[in-house]
């Protein structure tokens, strides 16, 4: 008999298929977050009189 | 103890796609269409990064909302043909994280439209949302068969975000683009629901063929598109739309007009749906007509708008301002 606290191959996948996802979402937000940054920055750094 | 499949199904973890799947990327991919043309229309200097994150913003508020109108409809949903497989009511993905999805999104999209744009886009951002899950879908899908008149208002709005995220301001212009696809949803959502009204029926949704009966919606589809068409053509005047965008408003608006008569004076609604579980277009052929004008009305939708977005990128001449 298959323990039933063992996790199945197909639930791993999906698993692993969630995880990967949400890691690249989390990386595309840090990128946004620093363009977004360079850009708002960047305009005001540029209007400032040196 | 042997599960059962529905448990097994239920303890399974969800595939990403199936957190996809709730933000509905069809509804999306339009939704995003018609947000870029009214960030061009605009024809203002907003910085390309930005003007990308406006739309990427307005695309995740849509899939916020899709998230929570499939969370708060999931019980109607599992009684439809053509919704029972979404991943909530198929069991693929909890109700709660599907809502927990739309509030995460929600709040994010709006914030991050007002930090980076402007507050006036994150605002209206918001009030789509709001207006699409809250107003449409808890209230007026189960209450009125004027859900999707009223409740069109919340698809209708991408456009005037987007000229709103590229000019900090929502003029005549932009509303006339909120105006075109307000009055296209009737016509539009009464031809299917013409062919599908049988699976509205069975869940309760009271659809206009539903509650008032296919003759009545054919008549109303008449009404809503005799005055859908001429409302194509007011981007003229106002200066928006020029030679080319005339030439298909009014041509697709022709077409628009002899489709809904057709409607008006068949049979669609009146036979028994026989629509195999896959086949959304395979209609009786009493009911062709009004897949003829479901088909055609997102044809004329896209051209009126890909047409504006043409001449605008183009930087072709409007035909001078009238209004």
């Amino acid at each position: 008999m298959s323990d039933p606290n063992l996790e199945s191959p197909e639930a791993a996948r999906a698993r692993r298929g969630r995880n990967i996802a949400l890691a690249l979402g989390l990386g595309l937000f840090v990128l946004l977050v620093f363009i977004v940054t360079l850009v708002r920055l960047g305009a005001n750094v540029a209007q400032q009189p040196f | 103890m042997a599960m059962s499949p529905a448990a097994t199904r239920a303890a399974m973890p969800a595939r990403w796609q199936d957190y996809l799947q709730l933000m509905k990327p069809r509804v999306m991919s339009l939704v995003v269409f018609t947000a870029i043309t009214g960030l061009i229309c605009a024809n203002a200097p907003i910085n390309p990064i930005l003007g990308a994150i406006a739309v990427f913003c307005i695309a995740v508020g849509a899939g916020a909302s899709a998230s929570l109108n499939m969370w708060f409809d999931a019980d109607i949903d599992g009684m439809m043909r053509r919704t029972r497989g979404r991943p909530v009511p198929a069991g693929r993905v909890q109700a709660a994280d599907a809502l927990a999805l739309g509030v995460v999104l929600s709040l994010f999209s709006v914030m991050l439209l007002g930090m980076t744009v402007n507050w006036l886009a994150a605002g209206l951002l918001a009030f789509t949302i709001f207006f699409y899950a809250v107003v449409y879908t808890m209230w007026l899908k189960r209450s009125t068969p004027q859900n999707i008149v009223i409740g069109g208002l919340a698809g209708a709005l991408p456009p005037v975000i987007g000229w709103a995220a590229a000019t900090g301001a929502v003029p005549l212009n932009a509303w006339l683009l909120c105006a075109i696809i307000f009055m296209w949803t009737p016509a539009h959502f009464w031809a299917l629901s013409l062919y599908t009204s049988e699976d509205y029926a069975k869940a309760g949704v009271p659809m206009m063929p539903v509650t008032a009966g296919p003759a009545s919606t054919r008549k109303q589809i008449l009404i809503y598109s005799l005055l859908f068409v001429p409302i194509c053509l007011l981007p003229v005047l106002t200066g928006l739309g020029g030679a080319i965008y005339l030439a298909v408003a009014a041509l697709g608006g022709l077409v628009f007009l002899v489709l809904a008569w057709r409607v008006f004076k068949s049979r669609a609604g009146e036979a028994p749906d026989e629509r195999q579980d896959d086949g959304l277009y395979d209609v009786k052929a009493g009911s062709k007509d009004a897949r003829n004008l479901f088909a055609f009305s997102i044809l004329y939708l896209t051209l009126l708008f890909a047409t504006l977005l043409a001449e605008h990128l183009l930087g072709l001449p409007a035909m001078g301002a009238v209004l």
